[in-house]
């Protein structure tokens, strides 16, 4: 049990032992366990009312379709988003690309900047500069304060009239920090930018609602808000949809198609070519209905608390840096640490020995690495599921760690 | 426990006190080695002279199982004929081979007499992921010597 009931027991993998010891799963950051929720609503779709989606007008096609334009309007509810704003994606990282190619391809050109921030996930830059390159556009970096946080002005002070695009996370997958994404999003629509949001671990982890947002497109994966691998999703303002070109074609995304030429399906279709990962998208839905139930301001809560936890205990261990805010105001449940005496990589397998389960390495934020001054750091992240003890077992294991290290 | 296999304290010294970590003025063969998905990083500057290794400097950052293997490394072919150094490195991929059976030809009762220090790596190998941590070092070494 924990402040949200007794939620651990809908995810069968918590029962699990590694190397004899208790389970601490602290990499939700990463990906997400599943529950039984999910895991069923994908299997009864393959069992029972499987066949491709919109293809043709026989019970199972039209059960499956049915099933996944369902997921659609959860998730459109999910974040408070209008009907036909929502695209199935891959995941994150291919939302992302798909906006920064359509964008970029389409009207980015010399002298144009895309302003970012130096706390980004790889899938936040990568495209940007991809796209940087086929344009002659430039990518640029808004940087952290010495609280490791992006300080509003910090970007707003960077809006000018090159800059075209603003896109930023909207809480560090390393940091936890969390920008005011509304204030940065009225500034740069005041400059006449379109504003995105990588919203990876903030769709999973706080409540969002994208009218009060202001923002353009949000990014965010099903595998990190306890839905399965494999399916992603890209919100757009409606308005902003129609006048975006796709990037991919294929079936699926057509209105016709001739030998001369072909005209688009309307939105959100048109961007979604090929047959699309809709059993995924029917488990996001599951999971979707899972955390509306539970109330996303009380999973935000329970992270919160389990946070203040971990920096707290943290704190007690000598020679341990927290790389991130030090308290819980704006920021999610990412806690990195570095230890100046224990690289990060052997720290986590003499963890992993004590049944803790945690990232070490760049976190896909490699800028973000060069600019703390770190080699790496571990991370120890939490969702639904987590509970205090977890954080004792990552505690006491940091002290097997340090025995053995001699410091 | 495995991990007491794996922290030997060999290891651990070679990780406080990395050998050879200094600069060489002219070095006649270089080569930087990482690995992209953790990061570590192990820099090689050598002096080969009539086919022997006369010098080499190690630099670079990273885990105790990378930066020790570099130090070890360091020590054991200084010195060394270029056959002598391929032969070492051919000995030590083939302890640190997850497929290969057996002990690649170490003693256990003669602990040391093939590959000195570098031995205490063996226990390495009972955990997978850190394997490419312990060959950084030797992978770069082929590559500086050209191999």
């Amino acid at each position: 049990m924990n402040d949200l009931g007794n939620v651990r027991a809908d995810f069968p993998i918590l029962e699990r032992k590694i190397n004899g010891k208790r389970l601490a799963f602290l990499d939700s950051a990463a990906s997400s366990q599943k529950p039984v929720q999910v895991l069923d609503a994908m299997d009864r779709v393959y069992r029972t009312r499987y066949a491709n989606v919109h293809r043709g007008a026989y019970t199972l096609s039209q059960e499956a379709t049915d099933d996944y334009e369902a997921a659609r309007r959860k998730v459109t509810r999910f974040i408070n988003a209008d009907d036909d704003e929502i695209i199935f994606t891959r995941s994150t990282t291919s939302a992302l690309n798909m906006v920064a190619y359509s964008l970029g391809l389409n009207g980015l050109g010399e002298g144009d900047r895309i302003l970012t921030t130096v706390m980004e996930h790889h899938a936040n830059i990568v495209p940007w500069q991809m796209v940087a390159r086929y344009t002659g556009a430039e990518v640029i970096y808004a940087d952290i304060d010495s609280g490791h946080r992006v300080a509003t002005e910090a970007v707003t002070e960077m809006i000018d009239e090159r800059v075209k695009i603003v896109s930023i996370s909207g809480m560090s997958n390393v940091l936890g920090s969390m920008p005011a994404i509304s204030e940065i999003a009225a500034a740069a629509h005041a400059a006449g930018a379109v504003m995105i949001v990588d919203a990876a671990q903030l769709v999973p982890h706080a409540p969002v609602d994208v009218k009060a947002l202001g923002a353009d497109f949000l990014a965010f994966s099903s595998h990190k808000m306890l839905g399965p691998t494999g399916v992603g999703v890209l919100w757009g303002r409606r308005d902003r949809l129609e006048e975006m070109e796709p990037i991919e074609g294929g079936g699926e995304m057509i209105s016709d198609v001739t030998l001369d030429g072909s005209t688009w399906a309307p939105v959100p279709h048109k961007f979604e070519a090929g047959t699309p990962p809709f059993v995924e998208a029917i488990g996001l839905g599951a999971a979707v209905d899972y955390l509306s139930e539970l109330g996303m301001d009380r999973v935000f809560a329970h992270d919160r608390e389990l946070t203040a936890y971990a920096l707290d205990r943290l704190g007690e261990i000598p020679d341990l840096y927290v790389q991130g805010p030090a308290d819980v105001h704006n920021r999610g449940g990412a806690v990195s640490f570095s230890m100046p005496d224990i690289h990060a990589h052997d720290l986590a397998t003499i963890l992993d020995q004590e049944g803790v389960q945690v990232r070490a390495g760049h976190h896909c934020a490699k800028p973000l690495m060069r600019r703390l001054d770190v080699p790496a750091t571990a991370r120890a992240s939490f969702y639904i599921y987590s509970v205090r003890e977890d954080v004792d077992a990552l505690i006491d294991a940091i002290h097997v760690a340090r025995k053995i290290f001699g410091v | 426990m495995a991990l007491e296999e794996l922290y030997r304290e060999v290891i651990l010294d070679h990780y406080r006190n990395p050998r050879n970590r200094v600069e060489l003025d002219a070095p006649t063969a270089h080569a930087d080695g990482n690995n992209p998905l953790c990061g570590d990083e192990v820099h090689l500057d050598l002096i080969v002279a009539d086919g022997i290794v006369t010098d080499i400097a190690v630099t670079g950052q990273g885990c105790s199982i990378s930066q020790s293997s570099a130090s070890m490394m360091s020590d054991a072919i200084k010195g060394k004929t270029l056959a002598d150094v391929n032969d070492l490195t051919a000995k030590f991929k083939a302890m640190m081979d997850i497929d290969a059976n057996g002990d690649a030809g170490i003693d256990p009762d003669r602990p040391g007499a093939m590959l000195g220090d570098l031995e205490a790596l063996q226990g390495v190998r009972k955990f997978p992921v850190r394997i490419k941590c312990a060959n950084l070092a030797w992978t770069t070494l082929q590559e500086a010597l050209g191999n």
